[in-house]
């Protein structure tokens, strides 16, 4: 591969070389891997069976992928993690995406960013081998636009106290832990501890629970307190969500569109199968020119994070992060259309994956927030 | 020696021996071709060094840091990105030896006659006729969107011979000397005014049978060959980020005054897409070097021709009631080989409505990735196997 690092430019930026836009050999069976696993082991009616829950959570299914590693992969391997890049922890979403799986790793990989990055030397070294070996699950209360949410914090004799809620918590029910921003800094808190009360939430995506989390004279010390500013700290875990979920996203869209793709070559009306006439055929078209153009997008935002490229992060992140739900909404919607009727009822399959992109569109930041936010990197607007 | 080592000593030994800023671009241009550097997987002789065609970028990305003038490649693009391949699979070897040095060099430039008023899309409609006459044929008809036929000494032809035969295979292709007589080139103007096209009759034109590519009939795959050469033979480019006509948008705002919310909405919409399809184009590129391809290099053109119409229609509106003006009116010229025209917003604003109509309408790039890439049914095709003469037109 020696002679390929020169055919375009832009991959060099900084220090650090982003990798090429293509899986490696060692990638490429990390995908099939989770694909073959997920198959296997979530396969749709297992999907069905955990959304009918509270907190669409199956120790068992968590404990098998633990010892695939996945909670890991993000996390040093001096703190028993598998140290693998963000790339590869991409490359999972996208299949988690493609199943449609009710698994909680977007919490737990931002959760795992915000220690990696935040958190005091012991809260790692005891913190991030639990959360490796799936037995402690951690959250972040990523504040949402628009809800009505704040948590307090005060001084009393006894110590500090914290009071409040944080609302739409991604994969709260069931967690032992949340990270929750203050205004002085950000905590990790137990969700058993005197005072916490975890509320589920109906959500639209059932595949991805979320949950009120109320803080009611809350005892936090210096133990709890994650290091620098709390406002850094949410968007460490923001950054990061939102580059996984984009990437999850491409692999929702993917999914959607293969079934759609299949359905269409099968099903027949005026003596046609419906994918020989144009209208559905150039939509099924149009479809896998964004699925394609948003999957660039995912898959460099992770290289940019993969390397610390501070201002390649800037911009590549919020592109993926604008477009990819949009795009993976946009397709699964039209997945719905080409199914025709059948598409809308309960039974098939496509509005899970509707639902999950949908949420997905509002989850860590609207389009349109994130598109602020590179105009204003890119001092547009 | 591997084809790397190969490759890079006869870059170093070519830039060695006539430094791109001392020497005359169409001097360079045949020490290039005979250095093997013209076209690498061509073999050694004809231009290349029988190199894989994956290292084609890899050349010309060096050459570009030795500031070399790689002009040529867009200015004769119809010969170097497409008719040379053409050449290579289907020519014998005196008219490889003719033909393929002086196209690098630009001496002689080539235009494509395939488009005929009555096939655009259809292309395999076409109707202009090939007659044989003991060794030579005679040709006659009309021939349409000829870019550079102005300016050409070599035409790429395509002809019917067989009217009998169903469409695809009463075809013949010929190499056309654009100065034989009964060549009528006339320009073509646009809707920007401009003649970037030109209108060829052909009258009784007559062809020598030496100038034939491919079998009599078999003139619809020699076609192909030639449509399939155009990326291979360009090898990958991959603009810089925020170049392009997202660049003229970008400009437009910050001149504009820039307080409409909805519309720095719209400008960031449209600065992703590009970015995206930036992107896209990098990731086939990568592919292709890794020898991977897989859909992302065939939605590049459909995604480049939807988003530039919409890109260049949101500057116009950018520009409020300069949006109303053409600056310096319609002039009713033609482009010249040397010059680089000044392009106004306006311009290519009305150029752009060509994007999703050349080089493969969006319609049938659409149906080209449902039926070829997503593996969806075709259309119903009624003139299939009726003999071309038989067919409604």
């Amino acid at each position: 591969m020696t002679d390929t690092a020169t055919e375009t430019s832009p991959t060099r930026t900084g220090a650090a070389t982003i990798q090429d836009l293509v899986l490696t050999d060692e990638q490429a069976t990390l995908r099939d891997v989770a694909r073959d696993f997920l198959g296997a082991r979530v396969p749709m009616k297992r999907v069905r069976e955990l959304m009918a829950t509270p907190s669409a959570f199956d120790e068992g299914l968590w404990q098998e992928v633990a010892a695939m590693g996945w909670q890991a992969m993000a996390i040093p391997e001096d703190l028993g993690g598998a140290g693998y890049g963000m790339v590869e922890v991409a490359v999972v979403f996208e299949e988690i995406g493609r199943a449609v799986a009710p698994l909680p790793m977007l919490s737990t990989i931002m959760a795992t960013a915000v220690l990696r990055d935040h958190g005091t030397d012991d809260q790692r070294a005891t913190m991030l081998p639990s959360i490796a070996a799936g037995a402690l699950r951690m959250v972040v209360a990523v504040p949402v636009a628009g809800a009505d949410d704040g948590v307090e914090i005060t001084d009393t004799e006894a110590g500090a106290r914290l009071d409040g809620h944080a609302s739409h918590v991604i994969e709260a029910v069931g967690a032992e832990a949340v990270v929750v921003a203050t205004g002085r800094g950000a905590f990790v808190v137990p969700t058993d501890r005197a005072g916490m009360t975890v509320v589920p939430m109906d959500a639209l995506d059932p595949t991805r629970p979320l949950a009120r989390v109320e803080f009611a004279n809350v005892a936090v010390d210096d133990d709890d307190a994650l290091v620098g500013d709390a406002g850094d700290v949410i968007d460490t875990a923001r950054t990061v969500g939102a580059v996984m979920l984009a990437n999850e996203m491409v692999g929702v869209a993917a999914g959607a569109h293969a079934m759609a793709v299949e359905y269409a070559k099968v099903r027949r009306q005026f003596g046609r199968a419906i994918g020989s006439f144009q209208a559905v055929k150039h939509l099924l078209a149009d479809d896998l020119v964004q699925l394609e153009a948003a999957r660039s997008t995912a898959w460099w935002a992770a290289r940019a994070l993969a390397v610390h490229d501070v201002e390649e992060v800037a911009v590549a992140v919020p592109v993926a992060a604008s477009l990819c739900p949009a795009t993976a909404a946009a397709i699964t919607g039209h997945s719905i259309q080409v199914h025709g009727g059948i598409g809308f009822t309960w039974e098939h399959d496509a509005h899970l994956y509707y639902k999950r992109a949908s949420a997905a569109t509002l989850l860590l930041g609207s389009g349109r927030a994130w598109r602020r936010r590179l105009g204003a990197t890119l001092a547009l607007t | 020696m591997d084809d790397m080592t190969r490759i890079d000593d006869a870059i170093d030994a070519l830039l060695a021996a006539h430094p791109p800023a001392t020497t005359p671009p169409r001097d360079f241009w045949g020490a290039q071709f005979d250095a093997g550097l013209a076209w690498v997987h061509h073999p050694v002789g004809k231009g290349g060094l029988g190199a894989s065609p994956r290292h084609l970028a890899h050349v010309r990305s060096r050459l570009g840091e030795a500031d070399a003038d790689q002009s040529n490649l867009r200015s004769n693009i119809i010969g170097i990105g497409m008719g040379a391949g053409t050449l290579l699979s289907h020519a014998d070897d005196a008219m490889q030896d003719r033909l393929l040095r002086p196209m690098f060099t630009m001496e002689e430039i080539w235009c494509q006659l395939f488009s005929e008023p009555g096939a655009g899309s259809d292309l395999a409609n076409l109707a202009t006729s090939a007659i044989a006459e003991g060794d030579q044929w005679i040709v006659n008809g009309q021939k349409v969107w000829t870019t550079l036929a102005h300016v050409s000494r070599w035409g790429l032809l395509v002809t019917r011979t067989d009217p009998g035969q169903p469409k695809h295979r009463g075809l013949t292709y010929f190499v056309l000397d654009m100065d034989s007589d009964g060549v009528d080139v006339r320009p073509l103007h646009q809707i920007t005014g401009e003649a970037e096209f030109n209108e060829v009759y052909l009258t009784d034109v007559h062809i020598d049978d030496a100038m034939r590519l491919g079998a009599v009939g078999a003139g619809w795959s020699v076609a192909m060959t030639t449509l399939m050469n155009e990326r291979v033979a360009i090898g990958g480019n991959v603009p810089e980020r925020g170049t392009g006509a997202i660049a003229d948008a970008v400009a437009a705002w910050q001149d504009s005054d820039h307080d409409d919310q909805a519309m720095a909405d719209q400008l960031l919409q449209l600065w992703v897409e590009a970015e995206a399809l930036r992107l896209t184009s990098l990731r086939a590129s990568h592919a292709r070097t890794a020898g991977t391809p897989g859909p992302e290099g065939s939605t590049s053109k459909l995604h480049w021709a939807e988003l530039n119409k919409a890109i260049t229609t949101f500057t116009m509106q950018v520009l409020g009631p300069d949006g109303l003006l053409m600056p310096g009116g319609y002039e009713l010229t033609a482009p010249t080989l040397d010059e680089v025209p000044v392009v106004t917003p306006q311009q290519s604003f009305l150029r752009a409505r060509a994007n999703s109509i050349e080089g493969g309408t969006s319609q049938i790039l659409r149906n080209i990735l449902g039926e070829r890439v997503l593996g969806l049914p075709g259309e119903p095709r009624v003139d299939k196997d009726l003999p071309w003469r038989e067919v409604p037109r």
